[in-house]
């Protein structure tokens, strides 16, 4: 199995464990990352605004790459995959935006949304099945309670994310069973951390970073995963009492024996 | 503009149509950032309808709204109150000279273990 690779701008620099290890567990279970040539910025937060065209752009180039590869596309960080793929439903679904945008690419042939776009986890579950993961584990991870944070961008809107259902998601939990840990519950698992205000209000995000993190605590959580580098951040950075947060893709590796 | 007009094309750039709402509450009760929006999301909401741009314009919400999309997911009319406050944010940005961050602050603002994706994000979120 071979997927074009979208990292995003973090994923080469702060956040580049969750590219390394991702790289790593992919090699492992039997599937490669091909990263697209010359990728742009994603921008990081989805352009809601149906006028605007320039800041679509980016991720209209790496759907196009992909498909001109005849490949699907995966992402690892969160904003990356809920930017790429809420852009890729526009060009499917919305006229106004897809003939400004091919008006402005020129390309041989136009592009209508039809790259699959997939998030890391999704290869896990859909393509590899979490059984088999479970099968492959070298080091599981017994005993250890681990609180999944899913935050904002990844399962919602869920009409459009449908990676999972966006109020009582599993699919990180599975995963978290998969390498023999157990999952733990709490109630703000899906709720935002408040990591876009880190820079425009601090106080904000380190309001909700402590809120998110004092929940999971109180649950029994001994540590976080996300996959997403601006929550990690804010959870470690902004939180009053932080717990180790890891990328779900590093917590892999180590039950994959990679470390 | 005149307010009539601006709140029409708030209305269209957003692709949300306000006249749906329930005035249910709920993307109020659900915002994770309530206590820091000035003007609550129903509010805003029933603002857009009855044409109080100036005074949105002029909140401090348009700025502490997480983008987080919780208002959306669980509005029962899916009426898409982020996407009101960002038409009206962008009204905002996209005017000359009104950049709510300017790029010269930003390196104050770092720290060693900042990602890029906050700053590529603000940069997003509040210039043009």
């Amino acid at each position: 199995m071979e997927f074009s690779y979208f990292p995003g701008c973090t994923l080469k620099t702060k956040g580049k464990e969750l590219d390394i290890s991702a790289r790593a567990c992919a090699q492992a279970l039997g599937f490669t990352l091909d990263e697209l040539k010359d990728w742009q910025c994603c921008g990081a937060v989805y352009p809601q605004a149906t006028d605007e065209i320039a800041t679509r752009l980016s991720s209209v180039r790496a759907l196009v790459a992909a498909r001109d590869k005849g490949q699907e596309l995966v992402t690892l960080c969160s904003a990356c995959h809920h930017v790429i793929k809420r852009v890729n439903g526009d060009l499917a679904n919305r006229e106004d935006i897809r003939s400004k945008v091919n008006a402005y690419l020129k390309l041989d042939t136009p592009y209508e949304g039809e790259t699959s776009v997939l998030h890391y986890l999704e290869v896990l579950r859909d393509r590899v099945g979490f059984d088999n993961i479970a099968a492959a584990v070298k080091n599981p991870l017994t005993g250890k309670k681990i609180g999944a944070y899913y935050g904002c961008l990844l399962l919602r809107p869920g009409k459009e994310m449908q990676m999972d259902d966006p109020e009582n998601p599993t699919i990180l939990e599975d995963f978290i069973r998969a390498l023999g840990a157990d999952p733990v519950y709490y109630a703000q698992r899906n709720e935002c951390c408040g990591g876009y205000q880190t820079l425009e209000n601090k106080p904000q995000a380190q309001k909700r970073a402590t809120s998110v993190v004092d929940n999971a605590a109180a649950c029994g959580a001994e540590m976080l995963i996300t996959a997403c580098p601006l929550c990690l951040y804010n959870l470690t950075q902004n939180a009053e009492n932080p717990l180790p947060v890891k990328y779900f893709t590093e917590l892999l590796a180590q039950a994959l024996g990679l470390e | 503009m005149e307010t009539k007009n601006l709140t029409q094309e708030v209305i269209r750039i957003s692709g949300a149509n306000p006249k749906k709402c329930m005035k249910c509450g709920k993307c109020t009760a659900t915002c994770p950032a309530f206590d820091q929006m000035d003007i609550h999301p129903h509010q805003f909401v029933d603002m857009v309808i009855n044409g109080r741009l100036e005074e949105l314009l002029n909140s401090r919400g348009i700025y502490n709204c997480l983008s987080c999309f919780a208002c959306m997911e669980r509005c029962p009319r899916s009426v898409e109150p982020a996407r009101l406050i960002e038409a009206v944010r962008m009204a905002v940005v996209r005017q000359k000279e009104n950049n709510h961050l300017k790029p010269d602050a930003i390196p104050a603002l770092l720290d060693d273990e900042l990602p890029q994706q906050a700053i590529t994000s603000a940069l997003r979120k509040y210039m043009k």
